[in-house]
């Protein structure tokens, strides 16, 4: 599809780079989680533009509604109210900016240059076949994935307890609680 | 939309997320570069799976990287959280030790 | 939408020139515009109502001065919300402050591109519906957290933080409990789920009384959503008397409106939702409204989309302003403890109904019991 697709495209992943700029220069870092979200959202414009409808509907879902939150709060419960602009400094800037460019000029060129043996695409809900691919083929990774959701679930509520008081009486303690 | 551009941008988030982990000092802005880096690597695995036809596992595996991306935050933030309380400071440069 | 849009320039000649995605863009906006205007509209009616309402209640008249009988009450609130002094706090942060509001409203008014308002009357039937909806209302959450923090206030950060891990909580069990109406129609489209409620069973045709899961489902999702849209008895970030009305409390003027009208934008679409998952949607019982000519067709089966919506509302007020409001603790321990185990036991029993009774619900067994 060409004409206003080719414009929605080309909006998209201004979005999604440019916020990608702003969330590596801007210093105040609520800021740049904001940016992070604008980045976010032109990321799931690109998948629904690529057909893939489910995925982007997850990338809002759980990076803006959960990853994006979380990092909200840790930034809200590491720093002081009175800090309303959070700042921090950056070191290294010109070796890094430096590295970052030849890196991006080496994978471009790799990634223009290669004859992949591209078709032309189709828009076909997506769904019902990750659904199904889900239960069958790749039922192994969506049981091993949601173990590790369990531990990370268990060992994120276990970090952020507090710290025990003085040991009860009555119970051994060597070390730690 | 063409395949190329798609891998320019990918890269493009890539080298932008490669660049906040390298210069930034605070815990959490490093932690939002590792996630431009894995959407960096989703875009390719979906645009990848567009143009070669509609293979699925493209996007299964994205899926996946999401997944991983939520449980792998949720800890980090937890850890940052523990050291905040611990050492009055998510600067990433008072973290040299492994002890405490 | 390009399917109208074909229709439009073939019947309208000096149409012929301009492209169709020029057409299919106007249209677009022209149908977004017509649904923004309906949502306002509902808002301000919706408080007004709402005053009414708690009136009645509380054994008193509510508002009768502006208009007959107070009908023009919400116009003067909207006149006093505009003129009002635009006031932002001296350290706040004046970026976020300002952009707080716009992500709430957009994701409370991105919902309604879904909502299944006729036969055809739908802005965009997407085949990710009801997902789409989950995903766009978890916007609210950042919005909620941006003014919390952008306030420069120790209270409205506190009201932000604790908003925002209730509606994240209660996002849980609110998506649990639509599943079992996804199950039963096979499709995250609400015009699919709406069409599977329709048929010969008239109103027992609604998911509600499909099976008793169902059923019990309707009101795990209608408690869930209830909090999720932060309405009494789960009021407490933003209750007045309580954290001093929580993270909107620097807001004055049109950005407090703006936070005003997302809040029953949300009760909108947790009625629309409930009714186009439980309660049949645009369904007339017993009649297809697909065979009338197609405005008559649309006309019926909006009023009867309406009027479920409404009285969906209405209940929502009437628990509002009949319970008490819990605490904070009580909040987290009703979602995490009572109602995500009961909605996960609740999808597995659906489950294993349409898997042992084939996809049939108890008003079909009855009715294939007589032929």
């Amino acid at each position: 599809m060409s004409g206003p697709a080719d414009y929605i495209f080309y909006a998209a992943a201004a979005m999604t780079v440019g916020a990608a700029i702003l969330v590596a220069i801007l210093p105040n870092i609520l800021y740049a989680a904001v940016a992070l979200l604008f980045s976010f959202a032109g990321v799931a414009g690109l998948y629904i533009l690529l057909s893939a409808d489910f995925l982007g509907a997850t990338q809002i879902l759980v990076y803006v509604g959960g990853i994006l939150v979380l990092l909200l709060f840790a930034v809200f419960l590491s720093n002081r109210i009175s800090d309303a602009k959070i700042t921090n400094p950056t070191h290294f800037r010109l070796p890094a900016a430096a590295i970052c460019l030849v890196l991006f000029g080496v994978l471009s060129y790799a990634g223009v240059s290669t004859p992949y043996a591209v078709k032309k695409g189709v828009y076909l809900p997506t769904t019902a076949d990750i659904g199904e691919l889900l239960m069958t083929r790749y039922l192994l990774p969506f049981e091993v994935a949601s173990v590790l959701l369990l531990a990370a679930l268990i060992g994120a509520a276990l970090l952020s307890r507090p710290d025990r008081a003085a040991p009860e009486k009555g119970e051994m303690e060597e070390g730690k609680g | 939309m063409t395949l190329d551009k798609l891998l320019v941008i990918a890269a493009a988030l890539f080298c932008c997320g490669l660049y906040t982990v390298m210069t930034r000092r605070n815990a959490v802005a490093v932690l939002m570069g590792v996630e431009l880096i894995l959407n960096a690597t989703n875009i390719n695995f979906v645009a990848f799976s567009f143009f070669l036809n509609r293979v699925m596992g493209g996007q299964i595996f994205a899926v996946f990287v999401i997944v991983l991306a939520a449980a792998e935050a949720a800890v980090a933030l937890a850890i940052f959280l523990r050291m905040f309380s611990t050492t009055g400071t998510v600067e990433v440069d008072v973290a040299d030790q492994l002890k405490g | 939408m390009e399917a109208l849009a074909l229709s439009l320039v073939n019947a309208i000649p000096p149409l012929a020139g301009v492209p169709l995605w020029t057409v299919t863009l106007l249209l677009m906006v022209v149908v977004a515009a017509v649904i923004l205007v309906f949502a306002l509209t509902f808002e301000g009616v919706g408080s007004l109502v709402l005053r009414k309402v708690a009136g009645d209640i509380q054994a008193r008249i509510g508002p009768n001065r502006v208009g007959p009988n107070g009908m023009l009450q919400f116009l003067a609130d909207g006149v006093k919300l505009v003129l009002k002094e635009d006031i932002i706090p001296a350290n706040a942060d004046r970026l976020l402050f300002k952009l707080a509001p716009y992500f709430v409203f957009v994701g409370s008014f991105a919902a309604f591109v879904v909502v299944p308002f006729g036969v055809g009357l739908i802005a965009a039937d997407l085949n990710i519906g009801i997902y789409y909806v989950m995903a766009v209302t978890s916007l609210v959450v950042v919005g909620v957290l941006l003014a919390g923090w952008a306030s420069n206030n120790k209270w409205a950060l506190l009201g932000g933080m604790r908003a925002a891990s209730q509606i994240v909580s209660y996002e849980i069990p609110v998506g649990m409990a639509l599943i079992p109406a996804v199950l039963i129609a096979g499709s995250l489209s609400l015009q699919d789920i709406v069409r599977s409620q329709g048929g010969l069973l008239g109103i027992f045709g609604w998911n509600l009384f499909h099976n008793p899961f169902t059923f019990f489902s309707f009101f795990l999702y209608f408690t869930a959503a209830q909090a999720e849209t932060n309405q009494t008895p789960f009021d407490l970030p933003e209750a007045e008397s309580e954290l001093v009305s929580g993270y909107n409390v620097e807001y004055s003027g049109i950005r407090f409106g703006l936070f005003f009208l997302a809040e029953f934008g949300d009760m909108f679409i947790v009625a629309a939702l409930a009714t186009a998952c439980f309660l049949g949607g645009w369904n007339v019982p017993f009649f297809n409204a697909g065979t009338l000519p197609w405005i008559w067709g649309n006309l019926l089966s909006l009023g009867v989309f309406l009027a479920k919506a409404f009285a969906m509302v209405l209940i929502m007020m009437w628990v509002r302003w009949t319970l008490p409001r819990l605490r904070v603790d009580q909040l987290m321990r009703m979602a995490w403890k009572f109602l995500v185990p009961l909605t996960f036991v609740n999808l597995l029993g659906v489950s294993l109904w349409l898997l042992v009774f084939r996809g049939k619900g108890i008003p079909g067994m009855i009715a294939s019991l007589f032929g």
